[in-house]
């Protein structure tokens, strides 16, 4: 494959340097069988570097691990190599196993079967509690 | 079918029908000492705590129902590991309402979203513990007769007590209500407190180490104990714990309409020789217990 050549799929840009492998991993890329790249530390006039995941297949997105991430990231869908559509991802209201809870005093640290719901408790600064706990999410992978 | 995870579960409105409830029940117990027969309440105790277990069985049976469950994790199925979840769905078989303490964060909402009756949360480790806040909501109302105008001092562990960030939550909803936050240092009200309850409102409040210069301004005294189990350090927790010890001589300069409030068991925050002053409501307060959660039982029962 060459980079920039996506005939059918997905192109996510302006990801923050360094956290493209979390969203691959995240977002399960590894199980795709067709071609994905990820480049890291690509130069963005936007905000110094970036890194960007390529995915030559029409892919379901999960805009609440993006949104996550960073609601800057672009999403652009490429159909017979033309971006037919760009956007954004918002900071989705709740997060369920995208990340998880480390409160040790959590009924998610006993009982492995909950998922690990968080929500949005503060838009503007992005701060996510878990449900069951309250605890706010380690903002330590940003 | 409702539960009650967290004191902001319930509206103002909804806390203010709870009271007047309460209120009834407590001028006329004797329409309701049937009402609610042939129900059962389940105590589902995984952790002990006598008292509070004892306020919600007195509560069923004064409104005539029956009780069942078990007082310790030991006794019960999760011994044998089963799931919240699991034992919330067969306990919904035998029972029209449950209360539930756990040790652990979260385990009564994770228990409401697989029961088929009411979950009311009786204390899910250090987290939400919504039967104390109405407690001491009706406390206050009865003591006081209102909310309104009152200068409310929280005096002690301010850092990890949450019965005291659910009272500041509570209480940040009535008209003109000022708090004074009396904590060493090191045990002050989290910044995520004041930022959710207090600044949004332009809630007055000031923060001090000084509880006796603060004594003479308070309407109500809200004392708390320091948990040791919150400390690694046993030198510490010794010297916090000694920090303030309320005695007849800190009162003196208070209001003779001062309420001292505690949420129970004292440790040594509050000296035996307080207990006879007309002040100390903190063994009251155990009575209004037991009667906010029989109006709880039957809000949540839908019972009229
Ligand atoms: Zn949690």
């Amino acid at each position: 494959m060459i980079i920039g050549t996506i005939v059918n799929g997905v192109v996510i840009d302006h990801i923050p340097a360094g956290r493209g492998m979390e969203l691959y991993s995240k977002m399960k890329l590894d199980r795709l069988e067709c071609e994905v790249a990820l480049i890291k530390n690509a130069p963005s006039g936007k905000c110094g570097k970036k890194d960007i995941l390529k995915v030559n297949e029409e892919i379901k997105i999960n805009y609440e691990i993006l949104g996550y991430i960073d609601p800057r990231i672009t999403v652009n869908i490429i159909k017979d190599g033309q971006r037919v559509q760009k956007m954004h991802p918002a900071l989705p209201e709740t997060l369920i196993d995208v990340i998880f809870c480390r409160n040790p005093r959590c009924i998610t640290s006993v009982e492995q079967e909950i998922s690990h719901v968080f929500r949005l408790t503060d838009r503007e600064h992005g701060v996510y509690r878990c449900v069951y706990c309250d605890a706010q999410a380690d903002k330590k992978e940003k | 079918m409702r539960s009650l995870i967290d004191i902001l579960d319930l509206s103002k409105e909804e806390i203010d029908d709870l009271i007047g409830t309460a209120c009834d029940i407590m001028d006329h117990p004797e329409q309701y000492s049937e009402i609610c027969k042939g129900k059962k309440l389940a105590t589902l105790f995984y952790e002990p705590s006598t008292r509070t277990r004892l306020s919600f069985e007195a509560a069923m049976y004064e409104l005539g129902g029956n009780c069942l469950g078990f007082s310790e994790a030991n006794s019960s199925s999760a011994a044998k590991g089963e799931s919240v979840s699991d034992t919330a769905i067969i306990v919904s078989n035998y029972a029209d309402i449950i209360a539930m303490r756990h040790p652990k964060e979260g385990a009564p909402l994770v228990a409401s979203m697989k029961a088929t009756v009411p979950i009311i949360n009786a204390g899910d480790g250090g987290h939400n513990h919504p039967t104390q806040t109405l407690t001491d909501l009706l406390t206050i109302y009865k003591e006081c007769g209102t909310f309104d105008n009152l200068t409310v001092g929280l005096c002690g562990d301010l850092k990890f007590g949450r019965t005291v960030h659910s009272l500041i939550a509570a209480l940040s909803r009535y008209t003109n209500v000022k708090f004074i936050l009396i904590s060493p240092d090191e045990l002050k009200v989290p910044d995520y407190v004041k930022d959710q309850y207090l600044d949004p409102k332009n809630i007055e409040y000031s923060e001090t180490e000084d509880l006796e210069a603060v004594i003479p301004e308070l309407d109500i005294l809200y004392m708390t104990r320091v948990q040791r189990e919150r400390f690694f350090n046993e030198a510490d927790y010794i010297r916090l714990k000694n920090r303030y010890i309320l005695t007849p001589q800190k009162l003196v300069s208070a209001k003779k309409t001062m309420k001292i409030l505690h949420p129970l068991p004292r440790v040594n925050e509050i000296s035996v020789s307080v207990d006879d002053d007309p002040r100390a409501v903190y063994f009251r307060q155990t009575l209004y217990g037991k009667f906010i959660r029989m109006a709880l039982i039957l809000k949540l029962l839908e019972v009229q």
